[in-house]
């Protein structure tokens, strides 16, 4: 099995494999002696030559989290082969959704519709579990839509503002 | 082989939730005694209705509907046949009216009376009663101030800097800090609107405001028989935003003779307010060990443990007995402290977003243990971490023989923890150990602030980074997690995150990496 993977913005190569039901592995062309246990499906018992780690597996929204100990590391894994789709890099155009981390109520926007904003202006204060948490807007535009009011309940992943 | 006198309660109601619904349950089951609980609508699946012996639905998720109701909390307590309320801390533990509503009931209220806590809940109220006892107080006003030109008075009289405080306050909401006469009368404004909105209460007094505190707070223990004791002292400094994060007993700051005059300071304290339970009272301190009351708390508090672990007391155990009447079963000259006691609140905030609150499902937990290792927690594998309540998860405490070996214990367990699923501050405890500061007790209650300010370089972990790419390769090959067709973040996998179900599934194909 062949992967790219991505971490920390560095790209490494990842080539696995199971002859005789032992596993090798070679990351960007290195070889490594490993041997590895799935204590559960989201923890991994792991020796590469003779020095051992656990790692853990969680998965926030739609990324992947790896923690090497208590290291934690955002990991991207593709599958290079696959003839399904192409890189996509994200991109700072186009309107970006100011959305509600988790359920909430709106105690304060501070902006208007149409008003231009910069990177990290603050959009809106939203009140959960006894503490105010100011959501900013990601990128430099305008605020091209307001859809709540201060007052208003959110539950997570509702959209409270749009910015262009 | 049951520890209770014949006056003992045969069941108490558990007037809270959380981590300290079980520590409490806890002691009832030590003590032989029927535990009842109850829970609001996001509850019924916390740790401390699974371990209850009777629980009953309270409410919705709202704390005024549920666990801050005094009517429903009593009609409980009138079905369960409770005799006895243990309150907890937060919620109504220090609501006089609940506690004389349990007076009045015929349920005993494990705490100080009413009236005791009354005296002691205002701040201003508490100024006035222990003046009265040559208490050292921080210079200031014992009464609310009035005008804004007597508040300039009053500050010129103190002399700059100076605080100002809500009377009804706490957690730092009402209070400001005023460096020269042009500030204050916005501030004065200012901290009686917070107040106003906080506490329903706008009376705002002065102190001089202390260069660098400390916060070391005394416990102290009275039974219903006139005997009252000092039980050592907790370093409580380590706050942000006047929330504790990080307490220790006892305090790298106190030597045996301040202890003895600090506690013997509380005692009177106590005995001014006429009060009876577990109590604390708190300290500034200056950074010439001057101390000067601060303010009493009239309930158990949430870094107890740090206590029990260096005097053996329980004082869970000790709070019940008293309020069934028992003497104090040892006298001050008894108390001895031993060892020292490094508390860690587990809250489920994310230090790297501004701490902002975390709830969520537990897909993962991990828990310390071992030698010298208490873990007081209301969490467990696969909860769902509710967003209604203050988020502290649980309490790690380390107990070792002297602060440098419970700092080690502390780091060790601290590797050992891990929760997955949610955010937790787990990592910014590592970061406060490491501090030199920190490890030479150099502490004060702007410590933590200043330490957050300062950006940590993270260095880059290769090796780490090389071990995790291996180890993704080998979740994906597994099937745990599929791999994104080329076009960016990895997929949800065909067992969808941390499901239990699959989590099985996926656990028999373990048999196939050997």
């Amino acid at each position: 099995m062949l992967y790219d993977v991505t971490i920390n913005g560095k790209n490494y190569r990842l080539e696995l494999d199971r002859p005789d039901g032992r596993w090798s592995c070679r990351l960007d062309g290195r070889y490594f002696e490993i041997d590895a246990i799935l204590v559960r499906a989201d923890v991994l018992s792991l020796r590469i030559e003779n020095t051992a780690y656990e790692i853990k597996l969680e998965r926030v929204a739609n990324d992947l989290r790896l923690w090497v100990g208590s290291q934690p590391f955002a990991v991207d894994i593709r599958d290079p082969r696959s003839l399904r789709g192409r890189a996509r890099a994200v991109e700072d155009h186009g309107p970006k959704k100011i959305t509600a981390a988790m359920p909430g109520k709106v105690v304060r926007l501070l902006v208007r519709e149409g008003d231009d904003v910069e990177p990290g202006r603050s959009i809106a204060v939203v009140e959960a579990m006894k503490m105010q948490n100011e959501l900013k807007s990601p990128k430099k535009g305008i605020v091209r839509k307001l859809l709540v009011d201060e007052g208003d309940t959110v539950n997570a992943g509702e959209v409270l503002a749009i910015v262009d | 082989m049951v520890w209770r006198g014949a006056s003992m309660f045969k069941k108490i109601l558990i007037a809270n939730r959380g981590e300290i619904a079980v520590r409490i349950l806890r002691a009832c089951h030590e003590m032989g005694m029927a535990a009842v609980v109850v829970y609001s609508d996001v509850d019924r699946t916390a740790l401390h209705v699974r371990k209850a012996d009777e629980a009953y639905p309270i409410g919705a998720a709202a704390a005024s509907e549920s666990y801050l109701n005094i009517d429903k909390m009593l009609e409980v307590a009138k079905r369960s046949g409770a005799d006895a309320v243990h309150p907890g801390y937060g919620f109504l533990s220090e609501n006089a009216k609940f506690a004389q509503a349990c007076a009045d009931a015929g349920v005993k209220f494990i705490g100080p009376t009413a009236a005791a806590m009354e005296g002691m809940g205002s701040k201003t109220r508490a100024r006035q009663a222990v003046e009265k006892a040559s208490v050292p107080l921080v210079p200031g006003t014992s009464r609310g101030v009035g005008s804004p030109t007597e508040a300039q008075d009053v500050a010129a009289r103190i002399g700059y800097p100076v605080m100002l405080k809500a009377a009804a306050g706490g957690g730092g909401k009402g209070m400001r800090l005023v460096h020269a006469p042009e500030e204050l009368k916005s501030a004065l404004e200012g901290a009686r609107s917070e107040a106003e909105r906080a506490f329903g209460d706008s009376e705002v007094y002065i102190e001089k405001a202390i260069v660098n505190p400390r916060h070391i707070e005394m416990q102290v223990l009275a039974d219903e028989h006139g005997n009252t004791v000092y039980l050592g002292e907790r370093e409580c400094s380590l706050q942000r935003r006047h929330q504790k994060v990080l307490e220790e007993a006892p305090s790298p700051f106190v030597d045996v003779d301040m202890r003895h005059r600090m506690g013997e300071i509380a005692v009177r304290v106590a005995q001014a307010a006429n009060y009876t339970n577990a109590g604390t009272v708190e300290f500034l301190v200056d950074q010439e060990r001057n101390f000067y009351f601060l303010e009493m708390n009239t309930r158990l508090q949430v870094e107890h443990p740090v206590t029990e672990l260096i005097t053996g007391l329980d004082l869970v155990h000790l709070q019940i007995r008293i309020a069934a009447g028992e003497k104090l079963p040892f006298r001050q000259d008894d108390v001895r402290i031993r060892g020292h006691a490094i508390e860690c609140r587990v809250y489920a905030e994310d230090p790297d977003d501004n701490y902002f609150p975390s709830p969520g499902k537990i897909s993962l937990l991990q828990e310390p243990s071992g030698p010298g290792i208490r873990l007081d927690s209301g969490m467990y594998e696969g909860w769902n971490v509710p967003i209604d309540y203050d988020p502290l998860l649980a309490k790690l405490i380390a107990y070792a023989a002297d602060r440098d070996h419970a700092i080690a214990r502390m780091n060790r367990a601290l590797g050992e923890y891990f929760v997955g699923g949610i955010k937790t501050n787990i990592s910014l405890f590592r970061q406060i150990l490491r501090d030199a500061g920190f490890r030479a007790g150099k502490l004060d209650t702007g410590f933590l602030d200043r330490m957050l300010k300062r950006v940590e370089d993270k260095p880059v972990d290769l090796k780490g980074a090389e071990v995790a790419a291996i180890a993704a390769g080998i979740f994906t090959a597994v099937g745990v997690t599929a791999p994104a067709a080329g076009n960016g973040t990895s997929g949800n996998g065909a067992s969808a995150s941390g499901d239990a179900n699959s989590n099985w599934k996926s656990a028999s194909r373990r048999e196939a990496l050997r």
